[in-house]
């Protein structure tokens, strides 16, 4: 038939179809129709990684910057295997993927030949949804399904496995609206469905006296609109709020009801204020173990609100009072109209003294170190590039460790969508493939990757990538030649025994910069830090500084491991009562 | 409540028996998902039984039977229900009503001693001898797990045999409008 093309066409043209910009990929044998497909079009721009691992998280940074889905294109046996880690992270943390890997042809599949892995098999529970195509016709509305789902209710990665002859078969190309979703296949909240649960949580929270928001990534997931119609909400209230670790930029630091962030390494005043709320509205967030503290001691007195589009999440660690399943966008709009309908009136007076109860722990300072002396301590690396950054439009990524946690307390985000993070599976080796992505995304803004010594490493060949592509990414090294949260946990639980946690014989920096060709900074005391990191934003090609900080420093304040929010650890000298402690060593 | 990385500081409920009825697409690796879900987050599965539904050949049944408390069952619906090819789930211990039945095929080791015995048996459950080539005595019973559980107790004292149970299928049986 004279309209019939071939499936690695059919894979192209479905990309175009759904807007796709970019995909970032590694070739190999059992893509190469589509390579070579790719090769004849101009419209989707490819970029190519060092390693699978870096196209999937390079994948992720470009969906969280922008809001779109992230594509992938990886060959079979290997090449699907090395984007397992990703894929596992972006179903944590709900990122939209569409990976798209190579198969051997299907009269080669279960003779273990070359390259052959069950790819399916291996990503079934590390995607939202995952397709083996047998049939080239059926190709273009697996596409269209896979984009949908991926970005549909609760974001997640959809894997698309094409064996080799598909590839080469010819076959129909159906358009993206001759395709009908059974509904079943997705999930469509409505927000009238939960009407009255929303008007029972307005008005609870109208009846609060000590009232706060707990803020999650899901408000990021619903978009922009999202993040505006929350703010609005807190502030007709006036009540406090708390973000998680991915929640962060939702509401802007700056804003005078934001405690900043919650948890494991949160804001003292935030994690008491949780601890002794009357009304808790988590809006988008799933009650995580790095949130929670220990459970029979979480937040005791309170109603809790609940709104979130994954109804798995509902009582899943911590039973609710008032449960909402929708989409945050959706939810909270409804709230506001309800809100507004029924005139309500928060009691001001309880109000006041609840702020007055929050600043004094705010008096407590919780961020406090000692910063004296010449040599630099990370958390004030991680001010200055703040300060020097922050009227420059920034996004920042991370790897996993103390310095995910320094740049979570003290970078302050005012935006949402410009903080990209490994939350759920914490992930080293994210934060610069996916600060590639991000810059892809965006490539005229400041994207930095602040990274540790260690986990700098573990992605580290993605600096050819990010130079053939002059990407001007930032790799901001907080380099104590440790894995630092390594190295602290075994400080405060094992007696200081230091196993395997000292990254010896680690590069010289400012030389690997120099050898991909990219620029190398080093600051070595505070004197040199503001002119390593001016330099740094200014210099239009790919930098990596290697900020020299202080090797002992401990992440503070914490929740160790076992103990409740009111049992924050503020500094070193404050020890975990023993029977917490003995509990908290068996948990992550 | 459910696992956490905590202890639960709820009261737990009673550790029951479930049986789930969950409808899928008939899609390739269906199965292994629903399978991989109860494996993957620490769920029991005390039985199984997949086939196509009858007047669609598209969608199948999975019937499962597990136990946990209200809580765990209540989140393995929920996890249930984030498969895509997953229609829908229904708790049928929940529904309140409903009616199961399970076979089993039992190769009974008879001698002239206890023929007569294992034929009263069997004559008292209504199981079912099937007839085969080898002549070998091959019965059939179906029913409540319960009433096939007493039967293979009760035989199991006379001699030796060999089982194979197909695990409870259910159904609800509350009355539906025709339209349903």
């Amino acid at each position: 038939m004279n309209n019939e093309i071939t499936g690695a066409e059919i894979v192209l043209k479905s990309l175009a179809e759904q807007g796709v910009e970019v995909v970032f990929g590694y070739p190999g044998g059992a893509v190469l129709p589509i390579y070579d497909t790719l090769f004849k079009q101009n419209s989707i721009k490819h970029v190519l990684v060092r390693q699978e691992g870096g196209a999937i998280h390079a994948a992720e940074g470009y969906a969280r910057s922008t809001g779109k889905t992230g594509v992938v294109l990886v060959t079979s046996g290997p090449g699907a295997t090395n984007v397992v880690t990703g894929l596992t992270d972006a179903m944590m943390d709900s990122v939209p993927i569409v990976c798209i890997t190579g198969q051997v042809p299907q009269h080669l599949i279960g003779s273990d030949a070359f390259q052959e892995c069950d790819t399916t098999g291996i990503t079934r529970p590390c995607t939202k949804h995952n397709y083996l195509v047998k049939d080239v016709n059926k190709l273009s509305s697996v596409f269209h399904e896979a984009f949908t789902i991926a970005q549909n209710g609760r974001p997640g990665p959809v894997l698309i496995d094409i064996p080799k002859d598909v590839q080469f078969a010819s076959g129909t190309y159906e358009e993206k609206n001759k395709i009908i979703i059974p509904s079943h296949r997705l999930f469509e909240p409505s927000p009238d469905f939960e009407k009255n649960k929303i008007e029972e949580a307005v008005e609870l929270i109208s009846m609060a006296k000590k009232p706060i928001f707990y803020i999650g990534g899901g408000c990021i997931n619903s978009g922009p609109k999202a993040s505006e119609l929350v703010r609005e909400f807190i502030n007709i209230v006036g009540s406090p709020v708390t973000m998680t670790l991915m929640g962060l930029g939702v509401v802007g630091s700056s804003d005078k009801n934001s405690l900043g962030m919650l948890g494991m390494h949160g804001m003292y005043e935030a994690n008491m204020a949780m601890h002794e709320c009357d009304v808790m509205i988590n809006i988008g967030a799933r009650f995580d173990d790095r949130v929670t503290g220990r459970l029979d001691a979480f937040s005791p007195n309170s109603k809790k609100i609940h709104i979130d589009i994954d109804e798995s999440n509902i009582n899943k660690t911590i039973n609710v009072d008032v449960p909402i399943i929708g989409d945050v966008k959706q939810v909270v709009e409804k709230m506001i109209s309800v809100w507004r309908e029924k005139k309500y009136k928060i009691d001001t007076e309880s109000l006041k003294i609840w702020w007055n109860k929050i600043n004094k722990w705010k008096e407590i300072d919780c961020l406090n170190y000692n910063n004296e002396g010449k040599q630099i301590k990370p958390q004030y690396a991680v001010q200055r590039l703040y300060e020097l950054t922050k009227n420059t439009k920034t996004f920042i990524t991370t790897e996993v460790g103390q310095h995910q946690m320094w740049a979570a307390q003290f970078y302050k985000f005012e935006e949402p969508n410009r903080w990209l993070t490994s939350g759920g599976l914490g992930t080293m080796g994210y934060g610069f493939p996916a600060a590639i992505g991000a810059q892809v995304g965006h490539p005229d803004a400041l994207v930095v990757d602040i990274a540790g010594d260690a986990s700098i490493l573990m992605n580290i060949q993605e600096m050819s990538t990010a130079i053939q592509y002059r990407l001007p990414v930032k790799i901001f090294i907080l380099n104590n030649e440790y894995m630092g949260m390594v190295r602290q946990w075994q400080e405060l639980l094992h007696g200081g025994r230091y196993s395997e946690s000292y990254t010896d014989s680690l590069p010289d920096f400012v030389k690997l910069a120099e050898s991909y060709k990219a620029i190398g900074l080093r600051a070595k005391t505070t004197d040199e830090l503001d002119d390593v990191i001016t330099q740094m934003i200014e210099t239009k090609n790919t930098v990596i500084a290697d900020i020299w900080v202080t090797k002992e420093e401990n992440c503070f304040p914490m929740i160790q491991s076992g103990s409740a929010h009111n049992e924050m650890m503020l500094s070193k000298d404050q020890k975990q009562d023993k029977k917490s402690a003995e509990k908290g060593k068996i948990l992550v | 409540m459910n696992k956490s990385v905590y202890d639960s500081p709820d009261q737990v409920s009673e550790t029951k028996r479930h049986i789930l009825t969950v409808l899928v697409d008939n899609e390739p690796g269906v199965l292994a998902r629903v399978i991989g879900m109860f494996s993957g987050r620490g769920y029991n599965i005390d039985s199984l039984n997949v086939a196509e539904v009858s007047n669609d050949e598209n969608i199948s049944r999975i019937t499962i039977v597990t136990h946990g408390t209200s809580e765990v069952v209540s989140q393995i619906e929920k996890q249930l229900l984030r498969i895509v090819p997953v229609h829908s789930v229904t708790n049928l211990d929940q529904e309140g009503s409903s009616v199961e039945a399970e076979v089993a095929l039992v190769y009974i080791y008879i001698s002239d001693s206890n023929k007569k015995k294992v034929y009263q048996l069997c004559d008292l459950y209504r199981a079912r001898k099937i007839e085969n080539e080898n002549n070998t005595t091959i019965f059939e019973i179906a029913g409540a797990s319960e009433r096939v559980n007493r039967f293979i107790t009760e035989i199991n004292e006379i001699t030796k045999v060999e089982i194979v149970r197909s695990g409870p299928v259910a159904i609800s049986s509350i009355q539906k409008n025709e339209e349903e």
